[in-house]
This record gives C-alpha cells, structure tokens and sequence, in this order.
C-alpha cells in the first residue's frame, strides 16, 4: 500500500517532469483571427495553418519550395501542372488524404463565405482540375503559368469528407481544425491563446513538443517580459529596443535571419500638377509635382543616411537595401546596392533639378504597423532637413493611413512590402501599372506606371524556363530601381527569443511554428 | 459663498482677502503653489531657456540617439537629462512636452468645466424634461468609451494638440455635469434656496450667485482630478498612437516613447519625463486640495 | 423610450465613426489582392451598398435580435463579446474588491484623524494614486512583480474552473495570481478616488450639527463614526464606483492590452484597429444598455440612502 502510494508519486514526479520538458509556450505579437486556413489570409493565420494543415507544396526556412503533401510536381504540357501525391497520409480524425481531397479544397477556395480576404488569387490561374488518379492530380491553366507551385504553397489542404460543409465557425471552435499537420487543436480562446497536442501519425520529421500553448500577447514590452519572466519560452517580433539587453542575457538567445520584408518610400507619380503636401518654401502650392523629377527622387534617396537608420533606428534589425529581395533569394539583382549617403550629391542634384534652396514636404507614416515606423520617418525628416527638404513628418494610425494612401492624398509615405521569394510579386504588385483588368499594381499607391516594363512582366510570368525567367526578371527590376520607382530603405531582419533549453529555427517568411523550436540538446 | 457666512464680516476684510489669507496659512498649499508656478514659468518660457528647439527636426540628430545624461551630443553642449531616441535633448523635450501637457490638461478640464456644469446645474434646478434629456446625454457620453471616442474624433480632425483637447472635453464634460447635478439636487432642497424660490430670484441669480457656490466644494475635487485625469487620458492616447504628433512630443508621449527602453536600461528616456508628470500633477492636486478645504464653508470653524 | 433614443444614436455614430476612420477592406485585405478580390469582399460583407442602406440592414436585422457578424472572426459580434466577457467583469469586480479594501479604511482614518503623519502620508500617496498613467504602471508592475522579482505571472489569464456554465480564473489560485496584477493596476486610480471621497465626506459629515449633536449626546466616537458619518459618506462613494464600475468594464482597454488580458477591453481595441464594425457596435450598444442598468441601480441605491432626495422624486 505505502509502497504503491510511493511508487504513484514518484510516477507523478517523473510525469510533471516529463510534461515540463514536452509542453511549449509561445507567445506571437499578431493575434489569430480565425482556424479556418480558407477564411482570412494573413500571416498570424497561415502560420497556425502551418501547424494544423499542409499545403502540396511546403516551405523551408530559407522560403525555399519543397515537397509536401506533393513528392513532385512537372509542367507536362505549357499550360498543365502535374502533381503526384505523398501516398499513406491520414487527417487527425484517420481519413485518408488523396487526389479528391485536392480538387475539393481548390473548390473551396474561393467559395467560404464572409471572407474579408480569401485565398481565391492562388487558385484563379486554375482552369480546370483534372483527378488523374488517387494519387495524381493536374491543373490546367490558360496560359504558361510558371508561378503555380508558390502559389500553391499558400493553399492548405482540406478533407472531403469531414468538411464537406464545415463552417468558419466550426473550424474556430477547433471541431473542424482537422488536418494533415504535425499539429492538432486542443482547444481555442479567441485572441488569447490556442492548444496544440503532438499528431504521432504525422507523416514528416516528429514535432519536438508533446503540447504546444500558442499564446498571442500584442504589447510589444509585455512579450518580452513574459520570457523573462519565465512566462513564456518562445517570443517572436522581439523589440529593437530589448534586443541590446537580450543579447546580454545568458538565459535568453536570439535567432535572427534576414527576411523578406522591404521597407520603402512611395512617391506621388500619379500627378504631374502640384501634389497635396509638397509647397515651396513659403508655403506655397508648386506648379509641377516635382516627384516626376528623376533627379529630385534620386536626390532624396541619396540624402537618406540607411546605414544611420539600420544601425541607430532598428539596432541592427535590418539591413539598408537598393532593391525588393535580398541576396540569395530568386531574381535577387546582383550589383544594385543601397544607395551610399550623400548629401552633397543631393543638393546638387535638387539645384540641377531647380530647386537649390529645397522645398517644403509632408513625409507621411503609420505608427503602429513595421518596427518603429515612426521613429524612421522622423529620421528621415531630419536627413531630408539637412539637404535643404524642409520636412514635416505625419504619423497616424495604420487604419487611417492605409485608407488615406490608397486614396492617393499623400505626396510621399513610408510603408512595407513582404514579398513572396519571387521578383514577380513585388513587381506586379508594386510598381506595375494600376490595372484591374491584369489584376496588378494593387499595393501601387504612389501610381508609378511604365508600359514597357509592364509588357517585359507579361512575358517573364509565362516562362517555364526558371533561369531564363529570372534573367528576365532581373532586368525589369534594374529598370525599376534605374527610374527610383521606389525608394528602398532596408530589408527587415526576422527575430525570435527564447529560453535556455530552446532553440528556435529563425523563419524568412516571418511566421512563427512550433515546428521551428526544438527543446536543445541535454548535456 | 458669503451668502451662507455667518461671521460678520468685518469692514476692511473682503471676502478675497479672506480667503487669500485662509489659504496662505497652509504651508504644504503654498510650497505646492510656489512648485506649480514654477512649473508654469518653465512651460510658458521654454522657447526661450530651453537648449534645443526639440520640435525642430533640422536640429535632431539620431546619431545623438540615447544618449545618457551628462553626455555632450554633436551640438556640443552637455544633455544633462540624456537624449531620446531621436537625439532629442530630454531636457529641453521636458520643457516643451510641460507647454503641451499643461496646456492639454488644463485648457481642456477648464472648458469640459465650464460647460459641463452649466448643464449639470440646469438639469438639476429645471428637473423634469430638461434633467432626463440633459442626463441622457449624460448618460450617453459616459457610455461611449473615451478611447473610442477620442479614436473617432481624432480620425476626423486628425491628430493635433487642439483636437486631443477638444476630444478630452467631449469625453469629460459629463463627470462635472453629474457630480453637479448630484450636489445641487441636495442643494436646491435647502432652506436658502427655498427662500429664493419664495422670493422669486430670476433663475439665472438663483443658479449661479446661490446654487453654483454651494456646489463648488465637489466641483473642485473633481476638476482637480480632471486636471490629473486629462493629462494622463493624453498619455494613454498618445500611448495607443492617437494622441500628439510624434514630432512634438507631450510629457505623456516621452513617457510612451521611452518605455521601450525600460526594458533594456535605458531609463532617462522615461523616468524623467515621468518624474515631471509626476511633480506637476501633484503640486495642482495639493493646491486643488487646499483650495476646496479654503472654499467649502461648511469646514470653517 | 429614452434609451432606446440612446441606442439608436449611438449605433448611428459608430456607422458613421467608423465610416469616416477608414475602409475595412483596406486593412483586412492581403495586400497583394487585386481589385476583382477586393469587390468580392465588399459584396460579402455587404459594404457595397450605400451607408444608409447598411445601417438599414443593420437595424432590421437587430430589432430580431442579430447584431451582425464580425467581418474579422465570421462569428456573431454578440457572442464573440458574451465569449471574452466573464474575463473582464471579473477583472472589474477584483479592482473593485481591491478599492474597496485599500481605499475605505485608508480614507476613514485620513478623514478622522486629519492632521497626523500617516493621514498626510495617505493622502500624498493617493495623489500619486491618480497621477501616474495606467500603462505606465501596468508595465512597472510587470517590470518588478514579474521581471525582478519574479513573484507573480506577467501577462494572461490563468487557469480557469467552471461556475455556472462559465469558466471563471478567480476560482482557481494559478488563476488568482494572474488577475491580482491586471485587477490592481486597474483599481489603483479607484483607490485614490475612494480615499478622497471618504476623507472628503468625513471631515464634511463631522462638522454637520447632527453630528455635532450625537458626540454632544456623548454617544461613542465608534458608533458616530460607523452609524451617522459612516452612512452619509456612503452616498458619494456609492455613487462614484457605481459609475465607475460602468466606466471600468468599458474603459479596461489599456490595462487589459499591458497585460494581454483577453477580454471585451482588448477585443473592442483589436476590432478598432481592423475596423470590425459589427464588433465595434454591438460592443458599444451592450455597454450603453449596461450603463443604463447601472446608473438605474445608483439611483435607486442613491435614493435608499439619502432620504432627501427620495422625498424630492415623490414630491414632483
């Protein structure tokens, strides 16, 4: 009896123990919205998708494609895809995964209702799906579409079956959070915190964690003082301005990689007559919008001091960029380099352009949207100050901002930009022409616009060829950056702080998994 | 308030004099005064004491970024409270961040004061219809959360010192309409007030010359907790990116801004704009204080 | 009839409030939609059609009872608000708790004994009290409670247990030492305001003739004190915190953002940031009908306690 009863609690000692080192606690800095992965595409979701569900085609860290729920997939004819499916793959509830699951989900797509921003951009190429067998499965499209297996890789796959008709609701409340990922939903408060248990039937490598607590915590130093407190073991979008103390703290580690967030200058294009917030000296409105100038554009990238900003502003958050994508990645341009500060070269090139004494300018900003945001924006009022720019800096919240900017009232404003691992992206969405008939120019606020480059864009999305493709999309983008469509500031460093007795595997695409943190090895 | 005296007044001794020589006579009253003027002084001369424009970006340098206090920056001159992290002398940020928190705080609980009394007092004096509709509105504005309130408004005007102040009025004038409209409903049931409905006192003379200075006692407590309330209601807004312009930072705004770097050690930034905030908003509490024990008749021995 | 009056203005300044702040479908929409997608999400959440006609919709759909869904979480508003709200009338009630027991007896003694240290000590404190902003210490208390000296949880709400149908984390002790933060953070400025106000009325009730009158009787300092002063400082106290109960479920945004406190507070300021209009309004009309539920039950205990004013309400 007492030999039992000792037996039991040294059984529960061992147990607590155990499930101490088997459960994880991380907190995010972006609030879930929902569980369903066809709802709302935003970051914070698809991350959690990442969790529960899997795409054909996955990610790595480095944003790299890789097989998934699909081995391998071939373009066997211009304008058809063929994918072949991972064989032996069951959901959470045990139904098994194949080539009709695939056609269900890509009808799904665009057909959940309510959805403030759905999926359906990522599978509208799709023309036709043809279920070659259990395991096979093609997808027409109209024309070349090169661009199918990323964009796939945003689309996770559901069951037939079981959600044949399942509602948003059903999948918030976790009932219909079934999938084929690592992870399974225990539970789910909204904007607070969800629970994850271990899936042992998952196909791929075997998460780390027994229970994963998922917790959201949106004030930036409340993050960081949970992990110090002990709260938590994970943080992610550590702030610039703990990262000097945690870099000196023995019980914290950082895991940094540069991503794929740019951060720039949108101009006024749009008019050629005066612009809202541009004024010469006195005060007064100036005939010509002087943001069509090149020289004008140039000189105010040339006055921005990136190296100041990066070091100073971001703490060594971010690294000064002339262009979208950093090295390494696809259709990087090698040879464009920030900008080098240059204050003497900008004055000079304001007097060529006519205005040796400056003008006046309203620099406009969000505050609360990309690491001090604010901050850099004053920074740069100061820099533009000093070449003779008499700036005045406007930060407002992201939802009156991005509502003002959308409506063109702005003559110059700092946003960001996450691309996906392809020039295409910010290309089509950036600088192309405003068009809704090709679907592009949609985050164009500043309405830059050139034809030609346009016309290059067409071609280089129907090539198959990658690397003739990339050449291709290498020189637009040189094109783009020659006529300082944008001014570039830097690309974000990705940042994540965790515990002694984790090891987090820093993310290019920002999105925060507990797939990425491993309990470190015992010594 | 000479109306409920019953002293005999004595011929040289106006009421003002009294009242004056009342409220010397606390020492803790007249150091927290001396404190306030001060303060006061500093806030209306920044412009002209202060080392630094610190709303002037042209003379900002990030690379004089955090620096601690005592440092000496590009301009070469010491920043005895530090930098913040714009290479804002903290200073001369304090001075100016005084102008616009006093002028916030004060401007706004004065005007939210005013109005919010006259209505408290004609709900309470005419009753009936006049009180439920008047209360109404009341009711109305406590239930509109101030933030929400403050958001809105804000997103009309945009951000900005006289919009921050307009929108504290918005959010506050019904506590004062409420706390005098609770007092003066005892009040107006008094004898004196009776004794001027018999004699039929004009509304206007019974109001404001009878019933108004009976009420004061409560007004005061609360104004001088509006006046703390609208200067911190700035801070919070200011906090959640609504308030001030970030170029011209209020005390509250520095405060926001610096505790970003509580975290890392980096105090100054916060701490003393804090410790301004601090000293300011208690030196009006004691005056505050002393005042309304001054006013109230009712304490008089 | 009158808060019905209220109801409707408010939902009609929350339409056109969030109408003039900013495009929903702006912030809600993945920046790399196109223009196609974008009127496919104004149709589906009905933002297509012209403002008055969605109020319209608004209002027929409530006189049945539908609040909306949230454009955000596709769920009805309501039940996202009932969801979150036990997490934050808890919080309220333990701020509540906390003013009562720190500030009444604090204020007692402050306003009976006046003129000794500790009274002015008292008072000094209860001016810091109201002085500093909530953030900024919600986030001090983190710093030291959690941070340094590690003695309590820094953010969140603990475990919870399950009382009538409804998971409390009061019941529970995990539970109880997260909300002792959040709950004191957010009654620090009630302390002061009860401090003030019994002090205040206190010293006012002592000078009153019919106290004069009960201490001439030579009735014990302990029975003028708790029966004649007691009672009549009560009046403005009650008052006060009734309101401010109202003003502390609708206004524990900050305290519940320092300390990632899933409530309504955090709720109404996430769906503001996104514009979650049907969130935004039925939030606003369940915290007026509250308001006016609230202020209902002042005035009725109001009219309990002072006889004058129940004698003014019969007599007109």
């Amino acid at each position: 009896m007492r030999i039992t009863t000792a037996i039991c609690a040294l059984g529960l000692m061992a147990g607590a123990a155990q499930a101490q080192t088997m459960t994880m606690t991380m907190a995010v800095g972006a609030p879930v919205t929902s569980l369903d992965p066809h709802f709302h595409q935003l970051s914070p979701n698809n991350a959690v998708a990442q969790m529960v569900f899997s795409r054909l085609v996955g990610t790595d860290a480095q944003s790299r494609r890789v097989p998934d729920l699909a081995e391998s997939w071939t373009a066997v004819a211009p304008t058809i895809w063929e994918f072949k499916l991972r064989r032996g793959v069951r959901f959470h509830n045990g139904s098994e995964f194949t080539a009709d699951d695939v056609a269900f989900t890509i009808a799904r797509v665009p057909n959940v209702p309510n959805s403030p921003s759905s999926f359906a951009g990522f599978v509208r190429p799709i023309t036709r799906v043809e279920v070659v067998d259990s395991h096979t499965i093609r997808f027409h499209t109209a024309t070349p579409y090169p661009l199918l297996p990323l964009d796939l890789s945003n689309v996770y796959m559901l069951d037939r079956e079981t959600h044949q008709n399942a509602t948003t609701e059903q999948f918030n409340a976790g009932t219909m959070a079934v999938g084929t990922g690592p992870f399974r939903v225990v539970s789910h408060a909204n904007g607070d915190r969800i629970v994850f248990d271990r899936n042992d039937n998952f196909y791929g490598e075997a998460p780390g964690f027994a229970r994963v607590n998922y917790r959201m915590i949106t004030n930036d130093s409340a993050r960081t003082a949970a992990l110090l407190a002990g709260d938590v073991d994970v943080i992610d979008q550590v702030p610039t301005a703990d990262l000097a103390r945690l870099r000196g703290d023995a019980r914290v580690s950082l895991a940094e990689v540069l991503g794929l967030r740019i951060i720039y200058l949108s101009m006024d294009h749009e008019r050629t007559g005066p612009s809202p917030f541009i004024t010469d000296n006195d005060g007064r409105p100036l005939a010509q919008n002087p943001m069509k100038d090149i020289r004008v554009r140039r000189a105010l990238s040339m006055a921005i001091d990136r190296n100041a900003i990066t070091s100073r502003v971001m703490e060594g958050s971010a690294v000064p960029s002339g262009q979208f994508l950093p090295p390494g990645v696809f259709s990087h341009v090698p040879g464009i380099e920030a900008p080098a500060f240059d204050a003497e070269g900008a004055r000079r090139l304001l007097a060529e352009a006519g205005f040796p004494n400056g003008f006046r300018i309203t620099l406009h900003g969000p505050n609360d949207r990309y690491p001090n945001d604010g901050r850099i924006i004053q920074a740069i009022g100061q820099m533009w100050a000093r070449v003779g720019v008499r700036t005045a800096v406007e930060a407002q919240t992201w939802t009156t901002f991005v509502a003002r900017a959308g409506r063109q009232e702005f003559s110059a404003f700092l946003i960001g930009w996450g691309s996906n691992p392809d020039g295409s992206h910010p290309l089509r969405n950036l600088t192309s022409c405003f068009s809704r008939e090709r679907g592009w120019g949609n985050s164009n606020r500043g309405r830059y616009c050139n034809e030609a480059l346009d016309n290059q864009l067409i071609t280089a999305m129907q090539e198959l060829d990658e690397s003739r493709r990339e050449r291709q999309l290498i020189d637009i983008q040189r094109a783009v950056f020659a006529d300082q469509a944008i001014i570039p500031l830097h690309i974000q460093t990705n940042i994540w702080a965790s515990r002694r007795g984790f090891v987090v595997t820093p993310r290019v695409d920002e999105s925060t998994i507990a797939q990425s943190v491993r309990p470190a090895t015992m010594r | 308030m000479s109306t409920t005296t019953k002293t005999p007044v004595v011929a040289v001794e106006t009421p003002f004099r009294r009242f004056v020589s009342e409220f010397a006579a606390s020492k803790i009253a007249m150091v927290a005064l001396a404190v306030f003027v001060f303060i006061a002084l500093i806030a209306i001369f920044a412009p002209w004491i202060a080392p630094q424009n610190p709303y002037d970006l042209a003379v900002l340098d990030i690379m004089d970024g955090r620096l601690e206090p005592g440092a000496i920056g590009g301009g070469g001159y010491v920043h005895w409270l530090g930098t913040d992290d714009q290479g804002r002398d903290m200073l001369s940020g304090i001075m100016y961040g005084l102008r616009i928190s006093l002028l916030v705080g004060c401007g706004s609980a004065l005007l939210a004061c005013l109005f919010g009394a006259t209505m408290g007092m004609i709900a309470a004096y005419a009753g009936g219809k006049t009180d439920s509709s008047i209360m109404r509105v009341v009711d109305l504005q406590l239930s509109f959360p101030a933030i929400l309130a403050a958001l809105m408004i804000l997103a009309f005007l945009g951000k900005g010192i006289m919009n921050v102040v307009i929108a504290i009025i918005i959010v506050e004038w019904a506590y004062y309409a409420r706390t005098v409209r609770g007092s003066a409903l005892v009040e107006r049931n008094r004898e004196y007030m009776e004794a001027a409905r018999c004699l039929a006192l004009p509304p206007r003379i019974a109001l404001f010359n009878h019933l108004l200075p009976n009420c004061l006692p409560p007004l005061i407590v609360v104004g001088t907790m509006q006046i703390a309330r609208a200067i911190a209601l700035e801070a919070t807004l200011s906090f959640l990116g609504l308030g001030v312009p970030i170029t011209e930072p209020s005390l509250g705004l520095l405060i926001a801004n610096g505790f970003e770097y509580m975290l890392s050690g980096k105090y100054w930034i916060s701490f003393y704009p804090g410790i301004a905030l601090l000293v300011t908003i208690v030196s009006i509490n004691l005056v505050g204080d002393h005042l309304r024990d001054v006013l109230n008749p009712r304490l008089k021995k | 009839m009158q808060s019905g009056f209220v109801l409707v203005a408010m939902s009609l300044l929350v339409f056109l409030g969030v109408y003039a702040v900013g495009d929903p479908i702006e912030i809600l929409i993945s920046p790399d939609a196109d223009q196609e997608e974008k009127e496919r999400a104004i149709r589906a959440l009905g933002l297509d059609l012209p403002l008055w006609q969605q109020y319209l919709v608004f209002v027929s759909r409530a006189l049945q009872g539908d609040l909306g869904r949230s454009f955000v979480f596709n769920e009805p508003a309501i039940q996202l608000i009932l969801q979150r709200m036990p997490a934050t009338l808890e919080l309220a009630f333990g701020s509540m708790i906390i003013a009562i027991i720190i500030g009444l007896p604090l204020g007692l003694y402050a306003g009976l004994k006046p003129d000794t240290v500790a009274s002015k000590t008292i008072m000094a404190s209860s001016i810091l009290g109201f002085s500093l902003p909530t953030f900024w210490v919600g986030l001090m208390l983190i710093m030291v409670f959690a941070v340094q000296l590690g003695w309590l949880p820094s953010t969140g709400r603990g475990d919870t247990a399950v009382l009538f149908g409804i998971p409390w984390s009061f019941l529970t002790p995990d539970g109880l030492s997260h909300i002792l933060m959040p709950a004191f953070n957010l009654a620090l400025f009630k302390i002061s305001l009860v401090i003030r106000l019994t002090r205040a009325g206190v010293r006012e009730t002592m000078l009153m003739d019919y106290v004069k009158f009960a201490r001439a009787k030579g009735l014990s300092p302990t029975r003028v004190t708790f029966v004649h002063v007691f009672k009549n400082i009560l009046i403005p106290v009650v008052t006060v915190l009734g309101l401010e109960l109202g003003g502390t479920i609708a206004f524990s945004v900050v305290t519940e953002t320092v300390f990632a406190w899933p409530g309504m507070g955090k709720l109404i300021i996430d769906s503001i940031n996104v514009l979650d209009r049907p969130v935004i309004v039925a939030y606003l009309l369940m915290i007026v009908v509250m308001f006016i539920v609230i202020n209902l039950i002042v005035d009725i205990v109001y009219t309990l306690l002072d006889p004058r004013v129940r004698l003014e309400t019969k007599g007109t």
